[in-house]
């Protein structure tokens, strides 16, 4: 019996490819964003409430992941923005070779800001680096205010936390308070927005915090490029 | 079922380096941040295996908790129950320094028995 070390990730081919697009992004300017949720937690609504606030002429596209279908992307280009829908065929998750392929026909250069919205999940999507500056967790409230504890890991390697459906918070056993006390005890310091994608409640927060990401990208990107 | 065949496949390609041998264990390290399921991870391993030249391939999980390291005295410690407070000096300021494997640690190999290895080289 000889036993050899093997040192090394178990994703090391998807973490290669992230790291191309990362670098590939660095480049650009652009600012990659991962959306990830349950399914029907609100990613697709907070990317339409996102799209209709932000200027026509805006440098934005988004890739929207699912396992069948086209809805959401259908539901996303009324906005005028480049859209394109990754379908998995059964996949629980995006990878980052399905962003490198499906990014292929497009200018990185013609973009500031790419939105991946993930296939709903709250487990795999963790595991899989593509490319982004940050990942961002959707929960809502007619989810359970614990799940932070259930699901660590997306949890903690998010920056952002958006609490969705808030209008409903009269008619749910959802406490609000416990929800972002639970993150900040998986992830201390995590930032938090509470949004109703349906009344529109909240929303400038996270477009605050949108618009702070993109201006803090900016510079660094200018610095490296001078 | 990704991960599983990640793991197969990073066998596969390890075994190009050992001829005349083959794998009996592949042994894995999984942080509890890590999202993975153990029983899940086994299953899908098993049945990518199933009838296959790996069929007698074993799974080895070795998992690997939070630690965190203090920020104001460097103590390092296990995060228990999501609490990230240093066991030392009780600051918050900690930062997570592994809980988040997803790794490959190694792989046993044997050799083929003189009587497996001719008649394989029969066939």
């Amino acid at each position: 019996m000889n036993r050899v070390p093997l040192e090394q990730k178990v994703l090391s081919e998807n973490d290669r490819i992230a790291a191309e697009l990362r670098a590939r992004f660095k480049e650009h300017g652009v600012l990659c964003l991962n959306l990830i949720s349950s399914p029907g937690s609100g990613k697709t609504s907070l990317l339409e409430r996102t799209l209709e606030t932000l200027p026509r002429h805006d440098r934005v596209a988004v890739l929207t992941g699912d396992i069948q279908t086209e809805n959401d992307a259908n539901r996303l280009k009324r906005f005028h923005f480049p859209v394109k829908q990754i379908t998995t065929g059964g996949t629980c998750h995006l990878d980052a070779r399905m962003i490198e392929r499906h990014l292929a026909d497009w200018r990185l250069e013609d973009l500031d800001l790419l939105l991946i919205e993930n296939v709903g999940n709250l487990v795999c999507p963790a595991s899989y680096d593509l490319g982004e500056a940050a990942k961002v967790v959707v929960l809502s409230v007619t989810e359970g205010e614990d799940k932070p504890l259930k699901y660590p890991s997306i949890f903690f390697k998010s920056d952002l936390l958006v609490l969705n459906k808030i209008d409903l918070l009269p008619y749910v056993p959802f406490d609000i308070e416990a929800a972002a006390e639970n993150a900040r005890k998986v992830h201390p310091g995590m930032e938090i927005v509470k949004v109703s994608c349906l009344t529109g409640n909240g929303l400038h927060e996270w477009m605050m915090w949108l618009a702070e990401r993109r201006k803090a990208h900016k510079p660094l990107v200018q610095q490296t490029a001078s | 079922m990704g991960i599983a065949n990640s793991v197969l496949e990073a066998v596969r390609t390890e075994m190009g380096r050992h001829p005349g041998t083959y794998p009996c264990k592949v042994g894995v390290r999984i942080g509890e941040m890590a999202a993975i399921d153990q029983d899940a991870l086994r299953f899908c391993f098993e049945a990518m295996i199933l009838e296959t030249d790996l069929e007698s391939l074993e799974l080895g999980i070795e998992v690997c908790p939070r630690r965190h390291r203090c920020q104001v005295c460097g103590y390092e410690f296990i995060v228990r129950d999501y609490d990230s407070r240093c066991g030392q000096c009780a600051s918050l300021e900690t930062t997570c320094i592994s809980g988040d494997e997803l790794e490959l640690a190694y792989l046993e190999v044997e050799e083929y028995e003189p009587s497996t290895a001719g008649a394989k080289s029969t066939q």
